[in-house]
């Protein structure tokens, strides 16, 4: 079995999987099951500054979007940070590193946007002992309101600032937690760097309302037939949150910066996919919501099976391999021409190929009386629609068309030298290859 | 005397307790409860031209309802059925789907679990009963007035279509209560309930519909003077005739026919009344051998075998149904025709013979053997009984045309009575509803 041991910024833990800073992590009772049911790590919910905690609303904090069988696919959240006391918390989080000094526990911090603030709270905070912090640049609800979190992760300047303050004053590991709610969250990771950032995780929750009912006109979850915005979370945002974690990791400004991933990690695939496109481990909330802390032992040896299947003796083995293979749509190889290809054995004829492509793309599928359906290669421009409506597994794939081959669609050869855009006569700013 | 058990020799009632009767005839398929209705929808692929719409003899848009029922809105998806289908909720609970929609689903045939289209469709079409709506209005009085004869699927199908069309209808019936073999018919574990009637009590909220019972054609009624008295007459009068056995010792006590039985069992307000026998032989091989054979077994017999001429495949019954009625303890022996019913004056064996098919010719090996039988249901097809001989017949059943126009002006016929199709609860509805829109297209001069 691969050893899934993982260092991250110098911190060890017996595997990438940590919990994110979020309500599984706001007690000690919670972080000892996390830790007793096999999580690496834990960040602990974000802890505000010393005085009356923030409260919460009375009402729902969660809403939800489902897919068949009412599995969860996204959860949107308006819970606030830690709604304890400070002491409390800094208590149970000395406890829990003295119990389980082979875990990780990172100490999320949300506090005002003041030089003492951060100089107040960073000494207690470095006294329990924990393992780094994470700075919550990222909730997008309600603290945002009062200048904190996401509105702090808004400007790179803010970022620099109070990554610099931390960095002066804890002598660990400084995270600074990004928010997806942002147009480039590159300048946001730049800012982080420059601020003396040891590492980056995201995303954070996304803003968003899971639904409106109906009969009350109120975005859900409804207080008293009012709704606000909430982070957004789960599956749902994972192809945002690897499209953001891979912007920074191939960001030639960023390069090099540690990324903790964090979106939608639900199986220990989600968790490989992230890792290969840069991230040294991996956060999870929505999962554990969803299905109790159990969930880490499917992680742990799904993401130790495939490793042993492919070789991989380390965590840091695949970490970013994917990265070099994320590029500009501009460097796509246009002389790579593909078709779709329908295997009529594993074929149950739905027909949804064939609506797909005849309603909504090229007419590139053929119908017969007796429900056969066939691809026209002289119309199919390989978009992969009929692949990914299709139900069956593998049913419809997309076959390269070899070099030398005439495409039936365009009558030209297919040319086995990599060409893109830049180069294409068709570009008014191509520039001739000489 | 104490209660009767299965073990009670000859014909008697009460071999179960009304607990235990009570459970043997509970719904065959139960309603589906909301979340299970949303799984069961979220299976459907929403195929292009889907397999299951081809299948329905009434063309329901099955993926279309199946999506109104997945988003939240069954009285819409009630609406998609009821439009093609107006006994919907009853085709619902007794049609054979496993021999049509759900058979040629391609989940059936990919992976041998169809989506349970007739499950959902009982779902829609419940809610939107329960509901207490009728989705569909009359249009302006055309000022004609039709009659319909059987109040049975096709009839109640016909009627229901022509007053949609605002034409009036008299629907007449035989027998004292409408409903043709929905409520005669049909095994009671598939029409729990009172179903039947509640679907007519509901059907009939259209309007412009006057129903007649107790209204024979060729007693109380004649085809002459109705096709004087109405504009346009709908035939719609089921199989009356019962096949004979032709077998020794047919005329016996406790010989009876399996249709019946099964509507004596329809329409018993107590079944620990309803008397059955120790040792119950169904002779026939279709739908009603089994509703039968089931019924008795149900009702506490201790032996129950359906005897048939043909081979399995052959059975009209299908195999979901076989399967049935084996799950119930029902024995079905293939391949045996009967030659005598034997007994003194009540049966108490039937005597059948060995058969082999000589290319589709059917005949007896000369091996015989005997079953202990009190009581034998001969369910070996019906036939038109009674209908006017004014009409031009194919083989055995009324002649009509695609929309079940007959040889003579003015008289349409459909269902089990009319040439054409299987004679299924489905077929009998789209039977009726065609001819429905041909009636009205005549009368409103469209032809």
């Amino acid at each position: 079995m691969a050893d899934l041991t993982t260092d991250f910024l110098g911190i060890k833990s017996p595997n990438p999987f940590w919990l994110a800073s979020a309500p599984p992590t706001d007690k000690e009772y919670n972080v000892r099951r996390a830790f007793e049911a096999g999580w690496g790590g834990v960040v602990w919910k974000t802890l505000g500054a010393e005085g009356p905690p923030v409260v919460n609303v009375n009402g729902p904090r969660y809403g939800a979007i489902y897919g068949a069988d009412r599995r969860l696919l996204g959860l949107n959240n308006i819970e606030l940070i830690t709604d304890r006391p400070l002491q409390t918390n800094l208590d149970e989080i000395t406890r829990v590193k003295a119990d389980y000094p082979d875990r990780a526990i990172i100490v999320s911090l949300m506090v005002p946007c003041e030089e003492q603030a951060w100089k107040d709270i960073l000494p207690l905070v470095e006294a329990t002992g924990a393992d780094g912090i994470e700075l919550n640049f990222g909730c997008p609800h309600g603290m945002s309101e009062r200048g904190m979190g996401a509105a702090v992760g808004q400007v790179p300047e803010y970022i620099e600032m109070v990554t610099r303050w931390c960095k002066q004053y804890y002598s660990k590991p400084v995270i600074v937690k990004l928010t997806p709610n942002i147009t480039d969250v590159r300048k946001p990771a730049e800012a982080a760097m420059r601020g003396g950032a040891d590492a980056v995780s995201l995303i954070n929750t996304i803003n968003s309302i899971t639904s409106v009912n109906l009969d009350s006109m109120s975005p859900e979850p409804s207080i008293d037939g009012k709704g606000s915005h909430g982070g957004y979370c789960g599956p749902a945002v994972k192809p945002i949150a690897m499209s953001m974690v891979s912007e920074i990791a191939r960001n030639p400004e960023t390069n090099g910066l540690p990324i903790s991933g964090i979106g939608g990690v639900t199986t220990w695939r989600d968790a490989a996919e992230f890792m290969a496109l840069g991230c040294g481990n991996v956060q999870v909330c929505t999962a554990a919501m969803t299905y109790g802390f159990k969930v880490v032992e499917e992680m742990i040896s799904g993401l130790s099976e495939w490793m042993d299947e492919k070789g991989y003796s380390s965590t840091s083995d695949f970490v970013g391999m994917a990265v070099p293979n994320v590029t500009d749509w501009q460097f796509l190889n246009l002389n790579y021409v593909a078709k779709a290809e329908i295997d009529q054995d594993a074929c149950i004829k739905c027909g949804r190929c064939f609506a797909a492509c005849e309603d909504t793309s090229h007419q590139a599928i053929s119908m017969s009386e007796e429900r056969v359906f066939e691809v026209i290669d002289a119309e199919c421009v390989a978009c992969n629609l009929c692949v990914d409506v299709c139900p069956i597994e593998d049913c419809i794939t997309m076959v390269q068309m070899e070099p030398g081959e005439i495409d039936p669609r365009t009558g030209k050869v297919v040319e086995e030298e990599y060409a893109n855009w830049t180069t294409h006569p068709n570009n008014p700013g191509a520039c001739a290859a000489e | 005397m104490p209660d009767a058990t299965p073990l009670t020799s000859g014909i008697a009632p009460g071999r179960l307790s009304a607990e235990t009767l009570s459970d043997n005839f509970d719904d065959l398929h139960a309603a589906y409860a909301p979340h299970e209705a949303a799984v069961a929808a979220d299976r459907c692929y929403f195929c292009h031209d889907a397999p299951c719409m081809t299948a329905c003899p009434t063309d329901i848009d099955i993926p279309l309802f199946i999506r109104q029922i997945q988003t939240g809105t069954p009285e819409a998806a009630a609406k998609t059925i009821l439009g093609q289908n107006i006994l919907g909720g009853m085709c619902a609970r007794v049609c054979p789907t496993e021999t049509l929609c759900e058979e040629v689903c391609v989940r059936e045939v990919a992976e041998g679990k169809p989506v349970e289209i007739g499950r959902l469709q009982r779902f829609a079409t419940d809610a939107l009963m329960a509901a207490k709506k009728h989705p569909f209005s009359r249009a302006p009085s055309t000022g004609k007035h039709v009659a319909v004869v059987g109040a049975g699927p096709a009839g109640l199908s016909c009627a229901h279509r022509l007053a949609m069309h605002g034409h009036d209808v008299t629907l007449l019936d035989a027998r004292p209560k409408a409903g043709g073999l929905n409520e005669f018919g049909i095994a009671a574990y598939k029409s729990t309930d009172d179903f039947a009637a509640q679907e007519i009590d509901w059907l009939l909220k259209i309007g412009g519909i006057t129903v007649e019972t107790g209204q024979r054609l060729g007693a109380e009624r004649n085809l002459a003077d109705l096709q004087n008295e109405f504009d346009a007459v709908f035939l719609g009068i089921g199989l009356a005739g019962v096949n004979a056995l032709r077998a020794e010792g047919e005329d016996q006590d406790g010989v009876s026919d399996a249709v019946s039985f099964i509507a004596d069992l329809r329409q018993a307000s107590d079944l620990t009344k309803l008397p059955v026998g120790r040792n119950v032989v169904v002779i026939g091989g279709g739908m009603t051998a089994v509703d039968a054979a089931v019924q008795s077994k149900l009702l506490g017999a201790q032996n129950v075998s359906i005897v048939y001429r043909r081979g399995l495949d052959q059975m009209g019954a299908s195999t979901f149904e076989q399967d049935l009625a084996t799950s119930k303890g029902v024995r079905i022996i293939p391949n045996a025709q009967p030659v005598a019913l034997h007994g003194n004056g009540a049966v108490s064996e039937a005597e059948f013979e060995y058969t082999t098919s000589d290319g589709g010719t059917l005949k007896g090996t000369g091996e015989t053997f005997r079953l202990e039988a009190d009581q034998v249901f001969k369910a070996i097809g019906q036939s038109l009984g009674g209908a006017p001989d004014t009409l031009d017949f194919e083989g055995s059943k009324i002649a009509v045309s695609d929309t079940g126009a007959t040889s003579l002006k003015g008289v349409w016929a459909g269902g089990d009575c009319a040439s054409g199709g299987d004679d299924l609860t489905v077929t009998a509805v789209a039977e009726g509803r065609d001819a429905a829109e041909d009636i009205h297209a005549t009368l409103t001069g469209g032809k």
